[in-house]
């Protein structure tokens, strides 16, 4: 395989391996600290995508046509919506729940999602066709050989790290993330300690919420279409991410996210089999390391052992 | 009339004039004919345009003073579900009144209710199902169809592409019946015109990211991207295309001939090649005729696509009922006679059924994107040579 294939390759990987990323830390977030398992989380990520293209049409209306005004509008936008949205789930569907079995806010969540991509069905006009995203970036591209380098694509790729290394320094360097620490470790504990229990995890609900609504704008502007049933597959590798990297723990979630990029990848380049199959390769791959390592790549600290 | 020969409808029209239409209509015997087709759901559209196209049939022949025998027409819903079709079509089967049928809009329903068909032995002719295996999955003598199916599609498909000068290809397409029957039926027809496929790819129809299997492509480096598959994927695939700076041109489906497409993909949408079975009604050889009539009926709903090919299957059954009577095996063996040198014309053109049952003549329509619309290749600029596909 020549070089500038190889380079396009890991291009796509490490672009897709971004957006599973960002998927699965919202997860191992919530599991962090509340131990719960939040199925909604691929379809905040399609109604964050649909509320950015909602905003740009509504941008363009009032008369807004300088993109970057736009992307700033969307971007910010979809997220406040979205970290709302995220931590009005946490209050009010999620924490009432607490003390009830956990398959049960597992199924709540379940149909939640289910709510919101139909209403998007539904109630956005012309909901059950794809919808084209508006590029917003510089979409200049250069091309070695074969690999094409697109500027967009890069800007993507940048803000993304960017994000991922912002969650990181909340995290472990400031008193919020402390705080997030603290309740993931021993929610009694840290609540004698006093921190704020419910703020904190509605704050968390919140910041993986948002970050789902970036994942979905990222979505949008790398494949320059959305649709209501993206969030669907994007949850469900998430999830699977967050797993096999171990649940609760961050960076395990983007070691996940970037893995399982990367088998799909490999089960279309590198595989004797057709590419209709690399699905079933990856998850194969994914079941296999779960056997290995059953609390993940990755495991949280301190591990409940019963 | 557009040079050909509508006997019963130029003397219907004759009468008309004349203002004696319904005169002589009492005497006749009665004959029932049935209709099936989805009036509620979904298609409902296409189910109602069918109805209303064969009603037309219906109405017309019933005000000819020439007709032997008054006609009813029976119009049962399928719902677009196989469940349903089943039902419907045991119901008209039953009902030993009625001779013949113009039956299905989906090709789920077809294809589930061919079976009843042959045990009850009512001669029917499909109207708008495309599923190849209708008439190809089976023997019955009973089954025919007049509208085309994916099979003459992708002949009509390679030979225009191969005759364009392209040479290679790459093949995406859904793992669905719909998307393997595509990748089945090009690969063999553009084999035999000289083309040569240089890799085929199946894809999930939720599927998000294309862009792995279209580097692969975008290293063969094919002349053409064969796209099997609908409306969904196919812009998805569209728009990642270009993402890559991949060149090909895309050639798509009857799955992907839809408005949806072209708002989805934008100005990605330009110069994109599909095909579909049938034609814009006012394309085809009587279609100014069956518009004229239909819009005098005063329907509340369009004829939609396959309209003209339901007209085209009742005008056939009660054409075969007036020559050898209202009997159901007379009427199944002189349908399956109308081939070769017996071929009938009619307002979709002509007619000729092979050993299956499928009309062999069918017609196939060459789409290309231009300017955000699926224009006739015929008309386009680019079979003018004022724009130019890709690679040419």
């Amino acid at each position: 395989m020549d070089v500038g294939l190889f380079g396009q390759y890991v291009m796509n990987g490490l672009m897709l391996g971004m957006m599973y990323a960002l998927v699965a830390v919202g997860f191992t977030l919530y599991f962090g600290v509340l131990d719960v398992i939040n199925f909604s989380h691929g379809d905040v990520l399609t109604v964050g995508a649909f509320a950015g293209l909602a905003t740009y049409l509504g941008l363009s209306e009032i008369g807004v046509s300088w993109a970057p005004a736009q992307l700033a509008g969307v971007l910010v936008v979809a997220t406040v919506c979205m970290a709302v949205l995220g931590a009005a789930i946490a209050k009010y569907l999620v924490l009432p729940l607490k003390a009830a079995p956990p398959l049960n806010t597992l199924l709540l969540t379940l149909m939640l999602g289910t709510v919101l991509h139909e209403a998007i069905r539904l109630f956005y006009p012309l909901g059950a066709n794809p919808q084209r995203f508006p590029p917003l970036l510089p979409t200049q591209a250069y091309s070695f050989g074969n690999f094409t380098l697109r500027i967009d694509n890069v800007m993507l790729l940048l803000a993304g790290l960017g994000v991922i290394v912002g969650i990181h320094l909340v995290i472990n360097k400031t008193k919020l993330g402390l705080a997030i620490r603290a309740v993931a470790q021993d929610e009694e504990t840290a609540k004698t300690m006093g921190i704020n229990f419910t703020l904190i995890v509605l704050i968390t609900f919140a910041i993986g919420s948002g970050l789902a609504a970036f994942a979905g704008i990222l979505h949008g502007l790398y494949y320059g279409e959305i649709n209501f049933a993206m969030g669907l597959l994007l949850g469900v590798i998430g999830f699977s991410s967050a797993i096999v990297g171990g649940l609760g723990n961050i960076y395990g979630a983007i070691i996940g996210g970037f893995l399982f990029a990367a088998l799909q990848t490999i089960g279309v380049v590198a595989m004797p089999f057709p590419s209709a199959y690399k699905d079933v390769f990856a998850f194969t791959v994914i079941i296999l390391i779960m056997a290995w390592r059953p609390t993940g790549l990755i495991s949280e600290k301190i591990s409940e052992r019963v | 009339m557009t040079g050909i020969r509508f006997r019963h409808v130029a003397v219907f029209a004759a009468a008309l004039a004349l203002g004696l239409a319904p005169a002589a209509a009492g005497a006749k015997e009665k004959v029932k004919v049935g209709f099936i087709g989805p009036l509620t759901g979904g298609t409902s559209s296409n189910g109602i345009g069918g109805r209303n196209s064969v009603d037309l049939v219906v109405r017309l022949r019933n005000a000819d003073p020439k007709a032997k025998y008054e006609y009813e027409l029976i119009v049962l819903d399928d719902e677009c579900k196989p469940n349903i079709g089943v039902q419907a079509a045991t119901k008209l089967g039953a009902n030993k009144d009625v001779i013949a049928a113009a039956t299905h809009y989906c090709s789920a329903v077809a294809i589930s209710t061919v079976d009843v068909y042959h045990k009850f032995g009512l001669p029917i002719i499909v109207w708008g199902a495309v599923l190849p295996d209708i008439t190809y999955g089976n023997t019955y003598k009973e089954v025919h169809r007049v509208n085309g199916t994916m099979i003459n599609q992708n002949e009509t498909a390679a030979k225009f592409m191969t005759g364009l000068g392209y040479k290679t290809w790459a093949i995406i397409h859904d793992t669905t019946d719909y998307g393997k029957g595509h990748n089945k039926y090009f690969t063999q027809y553009v084999t035999e015109n000289g083309g040569k496929i240089l890799g085929r790819f199946g894809v999930t129809s939720d599927q998000q990211d294309f862009l792995a299997e279209l580097t692969k492509i975008k290293s063969l480096n094919p002349d053409v991207l064969y796209f099997g598959g609908l409306t969904p994927i196919g812009v998805r695939i569209r728009a990642q295309m270009e993402k890559l700076g991949l060149k090909a041109q895309f050639q798509g489906t009857s799955g992907i001939v839809s408005d949806t497409f072209l708002k989805g993909s934008g100005p990605l949408a330009e110069g994109v090649l599909a095909f579909r079975e049938g034609a814009p009604t006012e394309k085809l050889p009587g279609g100014k005729y069956f518009l004229e009539q239909y819009n005098k009926q005063g329907y509340s709903d369009p004829p939609e696509a396959y309209g003209a090919f339901a007209f085209t299957a009742m005008t056939l059954i009660l054409d075969t009922i007036e020559a050898v009577g209202p009997d159901r095996k007379k009427v199944r063996k002189a349908l399956n006679e109308v081939k070769g040198a017996n071929a009938v014309d009619s307002i979709t053109g002509k007619v000729a059924f092979d050993d299956h049952g499928q009309n062999t003549i069918a017609v196939i329509t060459k789409y290309v994107a231009q300017d955000g619309k699926w224009k006739v290749w015929e008309d386009s600029d680019y079979a003018k040579g004022l724009r130019k596909l890709k690679g040419k």
